[in-house]
């Protein structure tokens, strides 16, 4: 397992935000988390990235505890981020940028790859919305780390460009099997792209459910209209149920 | 950019219609030259009068320019210090405040006494009167950084280091280029006053020489140039500003 997390707890003054979580990401895994929104998803994430330290509880990358502690993970909020100021290219190396020299080499080729190159000198200004992500994920992926932690990153494209970006994010990371832990509202999001999906409670978020995705990859998005998927979707979706009942 | 064009062409013809209407009262009311000169007679002294001048404008320029970099580089590092180090700032912010309630009219003689005609207490009270832009607009901009740039910084582990070179000071350029612009004009009236209290040449010098013998269409010539000078003076930083800040919406 490349990351372990155990009894994971975080209150904010009175506000319970994360209980006795457990999850863990293995190596090459493609991991989602489904819950409603304001359930600590975020937080979860500031954790890990080390920014907020948990109550109790212990965040292992490697077996080794890294509460509290910065810099092992790669990050792509939910709003591409970019910094205006600096090209595509300029962009793109930032994440590396901060643990030593970038490899400008090596991002012109992902740029290629990702039918970027022309767009290596524009300002993020010039993009759209989608290809603004398609840049912030190149970024993560430029850099060294080898979790990659994404917020939610499509909740803000359109529907018809998250679908693309879906695929096109399925289609690098076959290329680049990094660890990936994706949060996500999404119950189709989440069982297109993960191998595994925890399914969060609301406040205070608890693990729920645990459900493997058995689907086969690559995937393309004729796996949205099969029978296993929409069973699959009605599965999770007795769970949310019962937390929007309660 | 012909929209920049035909926006400065505009604010140039109605500039050119106040000069007509001035000098038509002028000449209408017979207003005597040493209480109102007409714009062409201003004109006619700045074309006859230009040797005479022309001595005193290389001082100011030299000494406007000077000084404005002085004062913005003292005002940046101030402010880089206060930003960075916030219980310094606590403790030196009101007294910055502060020291731009004391009145440059007073504070020049003062600083003559101390340190004399030369370049000294000229530089110092252009500085004094540039900083202070600079200080304010530049930790304006530091603070105003967006913050979800900033999370992202955070999230990727940058140190406090990375975050300010890399993210707030890039991100506060626009900012400090508008206190960069408020500190160009600043910078031509302070060398103006520092002349006034003391120097052999200079337009502030000129100014007052031609005050004192009722030459008022010298005195106009000085203003006229003083004007040029901030102007000239603010379309080189916004040229530079548009050169160093790139991929943001095109700002005034």
């Amino acid at each position: 397992m490349l990351l372990n997390i155990k009894e994971l707890n975080k209150t904010f003054g009175d506000l319970h935000v994360l209980k006795d979580i457990n999850l863990s990401v293995g190596k090459n895994e493609f991991v989602a988390i489904l819950g409603p929104s304001g359930s600590g998803k975020s937080t979860l994430f500031q954790l890990i990235g080390g920014n907020q330290t948990p109550n109790q509880g212990e965040i292992l990358l490697n077996g080794e505890s890294i509460n509290g502690k910065t810099g092992f993970i790669s990050y792509m909020p939910q709003q591409s981020s970019l910094f205006p100021w600096r090209t595509v290219l300029e962009n793109v190396v930032l994440a590396a940028e901060l643990n030593g020299k970038p490899d400008y080499e090596e991002a012109k080729l992902w740029l290629e790859k990702v039918g970027l190159a022309e767009f290596a000198n524009s300002y993020p200004i010039e993009l759209s919305g989608g290809m603004k992500q398609r840049v912030s994920f190149i970024r993560a992926l430029l850099s060294k780390q080898n979790l990659l932690c994404l917020d939610e990153p499509f909740s803000a494209l359109d529907e018809f460009t998250r679908l693309k970006m879906q695929k096109w994010l399925l289609s690098v990371w076959e290329e680049n099997r990094k660890s990936i832990l994706f949060i996500t509202h999404s119950i189709e999001e989440a069982l297109f792209l993960a191998d595994r999906i925890y399914i969060l409670s609301k406040r205070p978020a608890q693990v729920k459910a645990e459900i493997k995705v058995p689907f086969s990859r690559p995937r393309d998005e004729s796996l949205l209209e099969t029978n296993e998927f929409f069973l699959l979707k009605q599965q999770i979706f007795q769970f949310i149920r019962e937390e929007l009942s309660e | 950019m012909r929209k920049v064009w035909i926006r400065g062409g505009k604010s140039v013809l109605f500039l050119l219609f106040l000069f007509i209407l001035w000098e038509a009262l002028v000449r209408i009311t017979e207003t005597p030259m040493w209480l109102l000169p007409a714009p062409s007679d201003v004109i006619k002294e700045a074309v006859i009068g230009f040797d005479t001048f022309s001595v005193h404008i290389l001082s100011t320029v030299y000494l406007a320019i000077l000084g404005l970099v002085i004062g913005c580089s003292v005002g940046l590092l101030i402010a880089i210090i206060l930003y960075r180090l916030p219980k310094v700032n606590e403790l030196l912010y009101p007294l910055l405040i502060l020291s731009q309630n004391i009145p440059t009219i007073v504070l020049a003689p003062l600083l003559i006494i101390w340190f004399g005609f030369g370049m000294m207490p000229k530089l110092m009270i252009i500085s004094l009167v540039c900083f202070f832009p600079i200080v304010v607009a530049s930790m304006d901009g530091f603070r105003q950084t967006a913050p979800e740039l900033k999370h992202y910084m955070q999230m990727v582990g940058a140190s406090r280091n990375q975050i300010f070179w890399k993210l707030e000071f890039p991100h506060s350029l626009p900012s400090i280029f508008s206190g960069l612009k408020i500190a160009a004009t600043y910078s031509v009236m302070g060398a103006v006053i520092s002349e006034w209290l003391g120097a052999k040449k200079g337009v502030g010098v000129y100014m007052t020489l031609a005050q004192s013998s009722f030459r008022i269409d010298r005195v106009f010539v000085a203003i006229f140039f003083v004007m040029l000078l901030s102007i000239v003076l603010f379309g080189m930083i916004r040229a530079i500003e548009k050169v160093v800040v790139k991929g943001r919406n095109e700002g005034a």
